[in-house]
């Protein structure tokens, strides 16, 4: 196998672990506000399973890096064009529909993503995948369960799904577009666009069962995981990143 | 996180009340400390206090998500985000065993909120505080957290089974708390100046509100006496309160705060340390619903209750469709 380039692993390191360090950052907003207690628990307990995923992803991209940062300056010292999450996780929570929607169809990636990651020729990467799978198979249940119940429940959570859908699913073809860097990377790491098969084998039947429509319209590529993100990020970083930027190398 | 409300206004349990009803075999349980357990006879008197009191620990727990969530999204470090989580989840986890600790009372946990929301039921004061600060989140744990715990460990030996059997648990995981809260408050005054100061005015806004959480005194409890009789309380506000004030003291030295009452000192005579007088106005005025966040607390919890409203109707009519699915 050729020798791969560093580079390229932190960059894909980063779009792994920017991804679940925002959905985590989104879902712990919920905390405290959820619609019954159980879902409370497991919105925070899905928070920290991704807080948790993102740090062992980024505590590796900064050793791979080699110059001193850990996990906390990565997380709270890079700006927003530094960030290389999915467009998807940093969008704004909305209503418990759309962040249980968002819930499914990033869970449902991670799934199938982590499959492969399993086999990867990285021992450090495969290692995380194999402990993440597990988290990411409950966050998808608990995800497709709702959806069901949501899309099927009333008139009005079936309206609220579809909008919900409707409003997601343009963000869902940054998940399969790929780069030269995953390129550079093969056998490492899986091509994105040979995820969307597998990932629309688990998402579409859940869809179906909520009786939502998929969207038909192709809307603009979102770039989240190359730096160009949407305006959500912004504050969501301002809001995180506050107190290791107001109180520069502070003890915590 | 449980706190004080033991003695709080609400239904008032008398003597006459145990006398009135005899109940086969529970004043025997009672003296030979055996367990009360949901289906054994009980006088209704102790039922209701038992409600009351394991449903104000279960608001308790849900309210005091609040102020701590108030600081999960700007926590410092990825670590403390996380410790953070996982404890303000353990409260989630605390209120949905201690509402189910009630219902085997015959009380239902829509009936409960229902209290909760209509501001019939109380909930502890000190969730009325605001958290403005990173360091409050180390003082809660540390403080609060402390407070509760003496409050609480006595608990598990409380008369009845199901009640005293989730104190275990709830106590197990509440030090863990109270350990981790010490331990962010030590790694800030190991750091800046600006740090250090921070430590220390969140010590000087939560000591006095912490030192009420153990209630009024014992000369103007309204339930302590019964309580005790009852096996439902061991030991009297004052005594726990003095109990928390000799303990803490030492670590705030440890730590290097200073806690912010003159009058505190050690009184060798008495073998505790003598402390200053509790604005006992300002605590009556939270209870009361005055307090800095009260409306914002309850605003919180209701917003959460009418926003949640059509996912939980929702999920009632898909079990109801599947149902009848099923049935064909």
């Amino acid at each position: 196998m050729a020798e791969i380039d560093n580079k390229d692993l932190i960059e894909y390191l980063l779009r792994l672990g920017d991804s679940t360090l925002v959905l985590g950052q989104r879902l712990a907003e919920w905390c405290g506000h959820a619609p019954a207690i159980e879902e409370d628990i497991a919105l925070t307990n899905t928070a920290l399973d991704l807080i948790g995923q993102a740090r062992q992803l980024l505590s590796y991209a900064g050793e791979l890096e080699g110059s001193g940062r850990d996990e906390d300056a990565l997380a709270f010292l890079r700006d927003e064009l530094e960030f290389h999450n999915l467009t998807l996780t940093e969008l704004e929570g909305g209503d418990f529909g759309r962040t249980v929607l968002r819930m499914l169809l990033f869970a449902a990636y991670q799934v199938v993503l982590w499959q492969v990651l399993l086999r990867s020729t990285d021992a450090r990467l495969a290692a995380i995948a194999e402990k993440s799978l597990k988290e990411s198979r409950y966050h998808l249940r608990y995800g497709a369960d709702w959806i069901v119940r949501l899309g099927d429940g009333t008139e009005e959570s079936h309206r609220r799904m579809q909008a919900a859908l409707e409003y997601m699913w343009s963000f869902t073809a940054e998940l399969f577009d790929r780069d030269e860097v995953e390129a550079r990377l093969a056998g490492v790491v899986p091509s994105s666009d040979s995820l969307r098969s597998a990932w629309e084998g688990i998402v579409l039947p859940v869809l179906a069962a909520a009786t939502l429509q998929v969207p038909t319209v192709a809307g603009y590529l979102s770039r989240g995981k190359y730096g160009i993100h949407s305006e959500a990020l912004g504050p969501l970083l301002a809001e995180m990143q506050f107190l290791q930027r107001a109180y520069p190398g502070g003890n915590w | 996180m449980y706190t004080q409300a033991l003695d709080l206004p609400g239904v008032q349990a008398t003597d006459s009340a145990v006398t009135e009803a005899p109940c086969v075999g529970f004043d025997e349980k009672l003296a030979a400390d055996i367990k009360i357990e949901p289906s054994d006879p009980m006088p209704d008197a102790y039922r209701k206090t038992l409600i009351r009191q394991i449903s104000q620990h279960a608001h308790s727990e849900i309210v005091g998500m609040l102020p701590e969530g108030n600081w999960i999204t700007r926590a410092p470090t990825l670590k403390r985000k996380a410790i953070l989580l996982a404890k303000v989840q353990d409260e989630g986890g605390h209120g949905l065993y201690l509402y189910a600790a009630a219902e085997t009372l015959g009380v239902s946990r829509d009936t409960m909120v229902a209290a909760l929301l209509d501001g019939s039921a109380k909930y502890s004061s000190i969730f009325n505080y605001p958290t403005l600060s990173w360091a409050d989140i180390g003082v809660i744990g540390w403080l609060v957290d402390g407070a509760a715990i003496t409050n609480q460990v006595p608990l598990c030996r409380c008369s009845y089974g199901p009640y005293a059997r989730a104190m275990v648990r709830v106590c197990k995981e509440e030090s863990f708390h109270q350990r981790q809260g010490y331990d962010l408050l030590v790694a800030m005054m190991k750091g800046s100046a600006a740090q250090r100061a921070m430590v220390q005015e969140a010590v000087d806004r939560w000591w006095w509100p912490v030192l009420m959480m153990f209630g009024p005194h014992d000369q103007d409890s309204v339930h302590g006496a019964t309580s005790m009789k009852w096996g439902i309380k061991r030991f009297s506000n004052d005594d726990l309160r003095q109990k928390f004030v000799d303990a803490t003291v030492p670590q705030a030295e440890v730590l290097g705060v200073t806690l912010p009452d003159p009058d505190l000192k050690w009184n060798a005579e008495r073998g505790h340390y003598d402390f200053g007088a509790i604005d006992w106005n300002e605590f009556w005025q939270v209870v009361k619903g005055n307090g800095p966040c009260n409306r914002e607390r309850m605003a919180a919890r209701i917003k959460a209750h009418e926003d949640g409203a059509w996912v939980r109707e929702a999920a009632r009519v898909h079990a109801e469709k599947k149902t009848a699915r099923q049935a064909h």
